[in-house]
């Protein structure tokens, strides 16, 4: 560790303990799984070791609106798992989005919870299943796959969650599976122990001309402070269609830093939609790898903060290969003192041909001590390509907010359908009725108990 | 004018015209009809020098010479004209400033000095009546913001100045209205010589109501099935076109 | 072979129009940087003592940058690095002490001006533009002085504005761009030799465009210009520079800082057609640009706009920006940039929001050829008391070569819920539609991109006085000659 340096940041800043939770996990837990991967876990150890956390606020660049100080500094202890735990039916519905019907793994505070889970009636041609288990009984097939898509040689936060990685879930979908309805892979952190980091490692591969939906969602249970550090990785079959919506709810105290890394495939359609409904400190990196000819991918995102909440979304989508397209929408309503920042970048590698790229950012501010940052940038090496950007912040449109008075509405109710309005772009891109319509209730209710606390103000 | 001899084109690898013949003298107008993909658009690119649009074998030749040997800026200086289905966006170029330079460009080649841009500007505003614009029109940018009439009336504006020997006019009546089609069908009429000739590219008949062809040909499948007087026309209206599918079919099987 | 390909050649060898050198004998500091260097350069000038201590405190902060080797990394360019210790950076034709009038300038150096078409004697000068001609490190002659003075419109040599209004220049010197800004700015400071100085009295309005034209002629000299120009309350001026160098094989430096201030209802239009030897077809040689030009706009309904063509340096590095501090001023800025052979350009705006209702406007073209690279970098910052402001980005790149590369990396922080603000952009090479299209009526492949080209730029070309636009036309458009076509 460098400690020479001088720099304040780092007297506070818990790298070691890490390392000390690292030995003694490497020695005690998971002593069952292969060779390969502790060996993986090695590597990805001394990585972070070299790495650090990303706390410089000079020089660092993509980190620039983001200051993870208080991730660094705090120490965090691996949690123990609550396996055992039970909940009532109001709960389950609550983090099922009112479809306790869908197949779902579960794990509580980073471990595989079976009681509440149900996979007995999984899609045909649907596999989910408990990494760890995973790791026993399919262990080549994995090591195939995990850390493949994943840079941990770059990005601390994967080094860690690679350093720990042991359970999540594996999600297969056959060659030509058709499923219609979604997997729920529920990542559900109690917040009874305070201070506690997990490390949920997801790998989902599609088979070849197939189409699934997956719903990672974080859901929490109470109001505590807790460190989820997720990675996951998409391996796509050829001609394959995967809508991922990832929804993040955790409580307002929580540090969440998520890494996706998606390899895309020839005629493969990667749509995801990335939804920050909760959080205290928040970071998603979404990085696709447009590698093979005829690929596609639609990212959709909508972040609702209020309070001193901060949701930063980094998403790089890599052409490397021509006859890519790629569409990019993501949309924040910020109240309170909140803080917004989205960071696209659209790369088009030297040689490659025929891109059409569009990214978009807009936000909208409800309060005057909200602040949103962003930044759509491009970085285009090839000259056949058509690429467009755009980015717009701004508060409601008084003349739309007058025309919805003048045909009899109040001014509350007026915000409210503005407001609502603003999201519908990207909640109607969630292809899946029954989730789109869970999500519209959500944060309907959402803006709706800001306007009421608005009001009391 | 045009003599095309068992023109055969493709658009990639895929072909699309199969051996068509077609001669068109001074004076003629010609209406090529036909269905959806039958290769409509394909011979009035091929003849105007798309790059995307590949003759692989035949001849074309206009006025006597090889139009196929031809860059596309020579075949419009040597007096061949296209009217867009779609005509092109070009940002911050305006009407006007368009017009001028394909208009000294076709002078030039033809060793006449080129005329200066107040002289022009009196020569485009003595055009603008025969499609019923007004000068504002010439000067905004090029097809930039304009009305699907507004296309089609600069894009016979344009036919209007450059005084082309042969207009393909391709698909010239789609997304107009009665009213705009009326318009830019009479100015067609007025630009009608006996030293010119036109080529109209057309899915519908609609448009022959205003501009009576000399000769109507129905091309399906990449060939011509079938070449007849403006009465074909009427009667593809009421019948469509599948008494020239089943000929087309008969054709390939022949073939 | 597709349109796009038989139109857009490798840029073949693009001859550089003012590649030549005076022969002129010159009066040069000695090599490198130290205190004394300071010194020198300001006991030449006879300057003030709080000039000289601005100087030192600069050279100091710069000498501290520079071992913390805290150089700007974060643009998009790529150059070896450069030994500060190796530069001349002081170098002026020798003449005589004082010159009472243009009869007194050496024959040598009028012919160089006329050469590049500035004309600086009486008969020849142009109507309505008075111009400070800047030869290496000084002024060597203004036109219309007297004219000028008329109005009060204090305009000529920076130098001269120190020994003749010393206190507007220690008013208003690093009132916008601090010596503290960023190493280059600290550089400039310690080290600056020449530039413009212009001071508008209050309710003037300027009846002359004024010019400076940059010329850097001696070897191994960095040039490190510094201009000034101050819009008192009311008044209004329209100002331009050009530039240009001879081919060298070495890379020179050009550090310039540009300071302009407007007060209540002032404004102030800034124009630049940049075209410094941009290296040859290898990328050897050429200027390395790297120059900070800032505007505050102190008063109220106040407004500042910059207007850029670059086609020329082998690297540009610049970001002429404005402070928006009075309520209801504006800023803007439009740039046209022409990245071909090897040369890279990192260039942008940044605009800060301070007071109330204000309102700026970015449209930045970005044009790469050959092996180009050019970035748009911009910054639109509102500030939480910034209410009812307003931006409007736009920023678009043109592609005419399968080598060369355009980016763009617009930053947008807002703090004001009040603000409204809208960013666009569109990447894309010349279509091969509109290519057809443009032959389709006659006109040649070289002739529908020379259209279409000026077309992408036409928004930022209507900004430039009406001979400029042409001047800027003609370079923009001998630039592309062998690039396309």
């Amino acid at each position: 560790m460098n400690v020479s340096t001088g720099m304040t940041h780092r007297t506070t800043v818990q790298e070691g303990k890490y390392l000390a939770a690292f030995d003694s996990f490497q020695r005690n837990g998971a002593v069952g799984d292969p060779e390969w991967i502790h060996q993986l876990r090695e590597a990805a150890i001394a990585r972070f070791n070299v790495l650090g956390f990303p706390v410089a606020r000079r020089g660092n660049e993509e980190w620039k609106y983001t200051d993870i100080r208080p991730i660094a500094a705090t120490n965090f202890q691996p949690a123990t798992g609550s396996a055992q735990l039970t909940l009532p039916p109001p709960d389950v519905d609550r983090l099922t989005f009112g479809n306790p019907g869908w197949s779902r793994i579960v794990f509580v505070d980073g471990v595989y919870s079976q009681e509440l889970s149900a996979l007995t009636s999984l899609p045909a041609g649907v596999s989910v299943v408990s990494l760890a288990q995973a790791l026993v009984t399919h262990g080549d097939m994995i090591k195939q796959h995990m850390a493949r898509y994943a840079p941990y040689e770059s990005e601390a936060f994967t080094a860690l969650n690679t350093a720990f990685a042991h359970d999540g879930a594996l999600v297969q979908i056959a060659d030509g599976a058709i499923a219609e309805e979604p997997v729920h892979l529920l990542f559900l952190t109690t917040g009874r122990q305070q201070d506690t980091v997990t490390y949920p490692r997801v790998l989902i591969l599609t088979g070849k001309d197939s189409k699934a939906t997956v719903i990672e969602s974080y859901g929490s249970l109470d109001e505590g402070r807790y460190f989820t550090n997720a990675v996951t990785e998409v391996r796509m079959g050829s001609g394959s269609v995967l809508n991922y919506y990832k929804v993040q709810r955790q409580s307002q105290q929580a540090f969440h830093v998520s890494n996706t890394n998606v390899s895309n495939a020839s005629g493969a359609s990667f749509n995801s939609v990335n939804l920050d409904l909760g959080g205290g400190l928040v970071r998603n990196n979404l990085n696709v790898l447009m590698g093979e000819e005829g690929c596609s991918c639609v990212l959709n995102g909508l972040y609702l903060l209020n309070g001193t909440q901060h949701v930063d979304n980094q998403v790089i989508i890599d052409h490397t290969s021509s006859y890519t397209t790629a569409s990019e929408l993501y949309k924040g309503i910020l109240d309170g003192k909140s803080h917004s920042v989205f960071h696209g970048s659209i790369i088009v590698r030297k040689g490659i041909q025929k891109v059409n790229a569009n990214q978009v950012d807009k936000n909208l501010l409800l309060s005057d001590q909200a602040e949103a940052d962003t930044k759509p940038a491009f970085w285009i090496y090839s000259d056949d390509v058509k690429c467009g950007h755009g980015a717009a912040c701004g508060q409601m449109d008084e003349n739309a907010l007058f025309y919805l008075k003048s045909r009899g509405m109040d001014d509350k109710l007026a915000r409210r359908v503005l407001t609502r309005a603003f999201a519908t772009q990207v909640i109607d891109s969630i292809g899946n009725g029954a989730f789109r319509a869970a999500v519209g209730q959500i944060v309907e209710n959402k803006l709706e108990e800001w306007l009421e606390a608005g009001e009391s103000r | 004018m045009l003599e095309v001899i068992d023109l055969h084109a493709s658009i990639g690898d895929v072909p699309i015209l199969k051996g068509v013949n077609l001669r068109v003298n001074a004076g003629e107008v010609h209406a090529i009809m036909g269905p959806n993909g039958s290769g409509k658009s394909t011979l009035a690119y091929v003849l105007a020098g798309h790059p995307s649009y590949k003759a692989t074998s035949g001849r074309a030749l206009f006025e006597g010479q090889n139009l196929l040997a031809m860059l596309p800026e020579n075949r419009a200086r040597a007096g061949l004209f296209l009217s867009f289905q779609h005509p092109v966006e070009v940002p911050g170029v305006r009407f006007d400033e368009f017009m001028r330079a394909g208009f000294n460009a076709l002078r030039k080649s033809r060793g006449v000095p080129e005329m200066g841009v107040l002289d022009f500007n009196k020569h485009l505003a003595s055009k603008l009546g025969i499609v019923g614009m007004d000068a504002t029109f010439t000067r905004r940018y090029v097809n930039e913001g304009f009305s699907g009439g507004e296309k089609k009336r600069g894009e016979i504006l344009q036919m209007a100045i450059l005084d082309p020997k042969l207009a393909i006019l391709d698909e010239t009546d789609s997304g107009l209205d009665v009213d705009a089609l009326r318009e830019v069908a009479q100015g067609i009429n007025k630009l009608r010589r006996a030293d010119n000739a036109i080529l109209l590219v057309t899915h519908y008949q609609r448009i022959l109501s205003y501009v009576t062809p000399d000769v109507v040909h129905v091309l399906i499948g990449g060939r011509i099935v079938k070449s007849g007087g403006k009465e074909m026309a009427l009667e593809i209206e009421t019948e469509g076109y599948d008494k020239y599918e089943d000929m087309a079919k008969a054709l390939r099987a022949g073939a | 072979m597709s349109t796009g390909n038989r139109a857009v050649k490798e840029l073949a060898s693009q001859s550089y129009q003012y590649g030549w050198v005076t022969p002129i004998e010159s009066d040069t500091a000695p090599r490198g940087l130290n205190e004394d260097t300071i010194r020198w350069i300001s006991a030449k000038k006879n300057e003030p003592e709080f000039l000289l201590e601005w100087r030192l405190k600069a050279y100091r902060h710069f000498m501290t940058l520079l071992q913390k080797e805290q150089l700007p990394e974060w643009a998009n360019v790529h150059y070896p690095s450069i030994d500060f210790q190796d530069i001349i950076y002081y170098s002026a034709p020798k003449t005589k002490e004082k010159l009472n009038s243009l009869e007194e300038v050496d024959p040598e150096l009028l012919k160089t001006y006329e050469k590049l078409g500035i004309p600086l004697g009486e008969q020849k000068r142009l109507a309505g533009v008075a111009v400070d001609a800047i030869f290496d490190s000084v002024s060597i002659a203004t036109t219309f002085k007297e004219e000028l003075a008329k109005y009060g419109v204090i305009f000529g040599s920076f130098s001269e504005a120190v020994q003749n209004h010393p206190e507007l220049v220690e008013k208003y010197l690093g009132s916008v761009v601090p010596y503290t800004d960023n190493f280059y700015a600290a550089l400039n400071a310690a080290v600056f030799s020449d530039g413009s100085f212009c001071y508008v009295p209050k309710g003037v309005r300027c009846p002359f465009e004024l010019t400076t034209y940059f010329r850097i002629n001696a070897q191994s000299t960095g040039q490190f210009e510094r201009t000034l120009i101050v819009a008192d309350e009311g008044s209004y001026v329209s100002y331009l520079e050009g530039c240009s160098a001879p081919m060298r094989d070495e890379n020179q430096l050009h550090a310039a800082v540009v300071e302009l201030v407007t007060l209540d209802n002032a404004e102030i239009k800034y124009s630049t057609i940049q075209n410094w030897y941009p290296g040859d077809e290898e990328g050897k040689g050429g200027i390395y640009n790297f120059v900070t030009k800032r505007g505050k706009c102190a008063g109220a309904n106040s407004k500042i706009s910059w207007t850029q063509v670059e086609t020329g340096a082998a690297i540009t590095w610049k970001y002429p920006s404005v402070i928006l501090q009075g309520d209801n001023s504006v800023g803007e800025f439009y740039s046209v940039a022409l990245t071909k052979g090897y040369q890279q350009a990192d260039t942008g705006s940044k605009m800060t929001h301070m007071g109330k209702n204000t309102r700026s406007t970015i449209i930045a073209k970005t044009i790469s050829a050959g092996h180009g690279n050019g970035t748009y970098r911009g910054l639109v910052k509102v500030m939480p008391k910034a209410t009812n402001s307003w931006n409007f980005t736009q920023c678009d790149s043109l592609l005419l070569s399968n080598s060369c590369g355009a980016h763009t990396t617009p930053y947008v922080e807002v703090r004001n819920n009040s603000s409204h603000l809208e960013h666009e952009a569109f990447t894309s090479r010349v279509s091969e539609e509109q290519l057809f299209y443009c032959n389709q009526r006659g006109i040649s492949l070289e002739e529908a991109h020379r259209l279409i080209i000026n077309g992408f730029c036409k928004e930022v070309f209507k900004q430039l006085p009406f001979e400029f636009a042409v001047e800027a036309t003609r370079l923009l458009e001998a630039n592309l000659e062998g690039t396309v076509g």
